[in-house]
């Protein structure tokens, strides 16, 4: 499981970085997502990864899994979401104010 | 538990919610809102001072939760030190704000107090995880300030802004991951001590996390190869808001001085001294880059802005030199170029709006209204920015060469900061005789503004006549500051210890 999650987080990070690295703004938003998905599921690893522990907490059960991942996962996704959702809005305004998507603003008149 | 810890995190999150509640009242109120928090933070940051200027560390724990669970606020000298700078700023700014610069735009003043929150909290944490959340609070903040105004200068800017410190978020999330893999914890304290004693198969995660760190860390500070944003972007940002982020490279100063001087300190077992070898490299090259840029400018606000740069790299290089004279020196430094960084701002805008459609460009002919007070303003700031005597930045400069002085790299040192220190006074003097002198166009003059404007501009730039005339006090205080951050077991036990916390009241009876 191990080495699929860290697949998993690779080809995400490639793609992330794939997309970022694009002119234009749309890709580049579509890649700081991804890269905020592989970063959340990073997080999430951080914490071990286990099979057949129990949610939260139960009683009589010897493996309990680690809370602090999942609370900063959860904080980590919301910080994201609301920072995307500024992005865009910023993109949508950067192409009226310069008639042009590229990443670089276009110095052309 | 002392409640005055928490206070620079509380004030302008209250008086944002508030402002945001009167957003309808009018002009007159939000301002004294924003006035009222902002000195109110002055005089919570002076009174932190005051107390731990006796080496007390204070703590704060929030929710009564005891250390590692919870998430701790400490107050040290650094801390306290940093507060006040930050408040004496941002009460400057603000009273440059509102002269007519919170007219750009909506809600001006909510905006400026959550980046306030923002870099109180940043400067107060004492946990990993909480850092980036504040980091968080005060980039958005500031990308919104960034485009108070608008204008396609300041759209172009923020966007670049935008994406760098969202990829750099992620690169913090990832630093996270790794430490908190490797260790378990995520309190600094904590950290510094499972750091210092961290097993062999741990390190490789460890190094990882703490290099990250510093990638993050040196895009906020903005030193080379990550610092190109600033320039374009603090000079297209409207007055009060450059001359508050005059402050926002220090918080990445700020952090890596806290955490890789803490977490990954000399006692840090086989993480320790981890930025040792790239400190002094990457702040030459900082300076390097930031001195070519002053002297290529041909606008003033721009010129400004590489000088912040220029700041950002002389104190990663001062502090490179990893010794506790060092640090001192590179605090005393920190005060003198914040000041008189965002009263250079201020004055900018001064001139600015006095010089009409020529704006700040250096290579038009255009008078200004009032000459003598401004080219008075101009010349102090730029001795007490290039650091010549009798001003603070020429005492800022000898401390650091004199701490500089026995160590190994103590050639390039000297010769990196003497040589920028020349360059830019070149620099300072060019634009100042193409500002004042050749004004040959005197039409079109502009009415100029009030006093208020250049009073608040005065408040900064005086702060460096002020440091040198107080340097004694100052550099006493920075000393004791450097010797309280080499003392890391006094940091981990004050934090550790949780004396502070609130035994819970007995209960009667059984559960």
């Amino acid at each position: 499981m191990e080495i699929l999650v860290s697949i998993l987080i690779g080809v995400m990070t490639a793609s992330a970085v794939y997309l970022l690295l694009r002119a234009r703004i749309f890709p580049v938003v579509l890649g700081l997502s991804l890269l905020g998905y592989a970063v959340n599921i990073l997080l999430f690893a951080s914490g071990r990864l286990q099979l057949d522990s129990a949610p939260l907490v139960e009683h009589g059960l010897a493996q309990l899994p680690d809370p602090l991942p999942q609370a900063l996962v959860l904080t980590a996704i919301v910080i994201g979401f609301g920072m995307t959702a500024f992005l865009v809005v910023l993109a949508l305004r950067a192409l009226h104010e310069l008639g042009d998507d590229r990443m670089d603003g276009g110095d052309r008149p | 538990m002392n409640h005055l810890v928490v206070l620079p995190v509380l004030i302008p999150l209250l008086a944002g919610a508030l402002l945001l509640l009167t957003g309808r009242a009018g002009k007159t109120v939000e301002r004294s809102i924003g006035l009222l928090a902002t000195t109110a933070m002055l005089v919570t940051a002076l009174a932190l001072l005051f107390q731990v200027s006796t080496g007390e560390l204070m703590v704060y724990y929030s929710g009564n939760w005891p250390a590692p669970y919870g998430i701790v606020l400490v107050a040290d000298r650094l801390s306290a030190l940093m507060l006040s700078l930050a408040a004496l700023l941002a009460l400057a700014s603000l009273l440059y704000a509102i002269s007519g610069e919170d007219r750009l735009g909506p809600r001006f003043h909510v905006l400026f107090q959550m980046q306030l929150l923002g870099i109180n909290g940043a400067f107060l944490t004492g946990d990993l995880f909480n850092l980036f959340v504040f980091f968080e609070i005060l980039l958005i903040a500031s990308y919104a300030l960034q485009l108070h105004g608008g204008g396609r200068a300041r759209v172009r800017a923020a966007l670049h802004i935008v994406v760098l410190n969202l990829l750099g978020s992620a690169i913090f999330l990832i630093a996270v991951g790794a430490i908190y893999a490797a260790t378990g914890t995520l309190n600094l304290a904590d950290l510094a001590a499972k750091v210092a004693t961290a097993s062999s198969g741990q390190t490789g995660l460890l190094r990882a996390g703490g290099l990250l760190l510093l990638v993050v860390f040196a895009l906020k500070a903005a030193l080379v190869p990550l610092g190109f944003w600033l320039p374009p972007a603090y000079a297209a940002a409207s007055a009060p808001a450059a001359a508050l982020f005059a402050i926002m490279t220090k918080v990445g100063v700020y952090a890596i001085l806290r955490v890789h001087g803490l977490v990954f300190g000399p006692d840090a077992g086989a993480t320790a001294s981890l930025l040792s070898p790239w400190l002094l490299p990457i702040g030459l090259l900082t300076v390097l880059v930031a001195t070519l840029g002053v002297l290529a400018s041909r606008d003033l606000r721009r010129l400004l802005a590489h000088l912040v740069v220029l700041s950002a790299g002389t104190l990663v290089l001062t502090l490179g030199l990893d010794s506790e004279a060092a640090t001192s020196a590179a605090l005393y430094y920190a005060l003198n170029s914040t000041l008189v960084g965002g009263g250079l701002f201020l004055l900018a805008d001064l001139i600015a709006r006095e010089r009409g459609a020529a704006r700040t460009r250096l290579d038009c002919e255009q008078a200004v209204a009032r000459p003598a007070l401004l080219g008075t303003l101009f010349f102090l700031g730029a001795i007490g920015v290039a650091g010549l005597p009798p001003l603070a930045g020429f005492a800022a400069k000898l401390y650091i060469l004199q701490s500089a002085y026995l160590h190994t790299a103590a050639s390039w040192v000297f010769s990196a900061i003497l040589l920028s220190g020349l360059l830019v006074i070149v620099a300072l003097s060019r634009a100042g005789s193409a500002l004042f002198w050749r004004t040959g166009d005197t039409d079109g003059l502009r009415t100029p503004a009030g006093l208020l404007p250049a009073a608040a501009t005065t408040l900064l730039l005086s702060g460096t006549a002020a440091l040198m005339l107080g340097g004694g006090a100052v550099t006493a205080f920075t000393q004791a500051t450097a010797a309280q951050l080499a003392d890391r077991t006094a940091y981990i036990d004050a934090v550790m210890s949780n004396q502070a916390v609130v035994p819970p009241p007995q209960r009667k009876g059984g559960s």
